[in-house]
């Protein structure tokens, strides 16, 4: 059967280099919508603490429900293809990125802050050149648990017609041909296990650089 | 919502489906994380690659892991099973090693020293002492496994996902509205159930 999957995926190799790439722009533009909406918003909640408590207990529950739930529920307000699918993985992308990003800045020791201040820096030199680079193993742990969750639920996308290496989980079904399932099944795994391995050595790397 | 008015009995149904589902898994997983937590917080050799495995294990897709598994157990409610098991082991043991790392050497050297055997030691005092952190884990092993367990309905294991891939495949929106409400509902009851459990036993254990 894996020789099958093999050959299968030589047979169709455009449609399957179509599958990858919509799956990889799929899932990195809807970390970059997140982390666009949320580090942002991360940063300024944990300078505020009644937002952030009003906001936490929204993204918490957001947390909680399925992702199959929040992808499906796309359909019946966007319809299917790649947009509701790009939204609702933007979606799931947030709660990590913002949950973390909020918890980096609050966790960076106000004496720090207050000696930058006192070396005369300006609030915009004080969060690149002092926040910034504290906060980043924590902020980067939150975008790398978005990732993994961003690049798995996208094999949802196939089934609201948003493309991507489900398709072919969704069409070997369909068939009932395992083999088809298998390249999208072994391909997805890869692909995450992957990205989840690329981040947690950019997270290491932070570290180390935050240590310093 | 008129659907989950109007099919009440049905969405009951697909909800109960469920929730065997997942307590089975949880029963289960339970009862292999516990010792593999307890064998892993003891030797250190094994916790490194232990906690690695099933890291990756739990990266895995789970629409992948469930496809993977065809060949070998085929569909149903044992595959997806077996995958829940598979994926609630990396937060179980997690903090089963947590809690019982976590508790003072102090204490256990008094319960020694009070003439306790290793297996009262464990019961009277470790587990009692970690239940707070192995109860937090399960709360998040209960929350994976039903979102995991929504997503089973593909490999036709039943559960509220049924009304999400249906509707989907046949264009119902008030289907797919219904199958959410209905899941989310069922993971933010669990989530507070657990947190008053988990508040009640902490507080137990301080000895309030």
């Amino acid at each position: 059967m894996v020789e099958a999957a093999w050959r299968y995926a030589l047979a169709n190799r455009a449609m399957y280099v179509d599958a990858v790439t919509t799956h990889v722009r799929l899932s990195l533009l809807a970390l970059l919508i997140g982390a666009a909406l949320c580090i942002p918003l991360g940063i300024y909640a944990a300078r505020r603490r009644p937002l952030w408590r009003e906001l936490s207990g929204v993204f918490n529950a957001l947390r909680v429900i399925p992702s199959l739930a929040i992808l499906f529920l796309a359909v019946p307000y966007l319809g299917i293809g790649f947009l509701p699918a790009l939204v609702a993985l933007a979606v799931l992308a947030c709660p990590p990125i913002l949950i973390n990003t909020e918890a980096a800045f609050r966790g960076v020791d106000s004496a720090v802050i207050d000696a930058a201040r006192g070396m005369g820096m300006d609030r915009r030199q004080m969060l690149w050149r002092v926040e910034l680079p504290l906060a980043a193993p924590v902020l980067v742990a939150g975008v790398r648990t978005a990732a993994v969750e961003v690049f798995s639920s996208a094999t949802l996308a196939a089934f609201i017609g948003g493309g991507g290496l489900g398709d072919f989980i969704y069409r070997g079904f369909a068939l009932f041909e395992p083999s088809v399932m298998l390249v999208g099944a072994v391909s997805i795994a890869v692909l995450t296990v992957g990205v989840e391995g690329l981040f947690a050595i950019l997270q290491r790397a932070l570290e180390a650089l935050a240590r310093r | 919502m008129r659907y989950l008015v109007e099919h009440s009995g049905a969405v009951l149904a697909l909800l109960v489906q469920q929730a065997w589902l997942t307590a089975a898994a949880l029963v289960i997983a339970s009862a292999i994380a516990l010792p593999l937590g307890l064998l892993a917080a003891r030797k250190a050799a094994i916790r490194g690659p232990l906690l690695a495995l099933l890291d990756v294990l739990y990266t895995i897709p789970s629409l992948a892991l469930f496809v993977l598994l065809i060949p070998l157990l085929g569909l149903g409610f044992t595959p997806a099973l077996v995958a829940l098991v598979v994926y609630a082991q990396i937060v179980l043991v997690r903090n089963v090693i947590v809690g019982l790392r976590g508790i003072d050497p102090a204490v256990l050297e008094a319960a020694r020293g009070m003439g306790m055997t290793g297996a009262q030691r464990f019961r009277r005092v470790e587990l009692p002492l970690a239940a707070p952190v192995i109860l937090a884990g399960m709360r998040v092993a209960i929350l994976v496994t039903i979102g995991t367990s929504t997503l089973a309905a593909f490999i036709n294991a039943g559960g509220l996902g049924m009304l999400l891939f249906m509707g989907v495949s046949q264009g119902h929106t008030d289907e797919i509205v219904a199958g959410a409400v209905a899941v989310s509902a069922l993971a933010l009851t669990a989530n507070v159930l657990m947190q008053r459990l988990e508040a009640r036993i902490a507080s137990a254990v301080r000895g309030d």
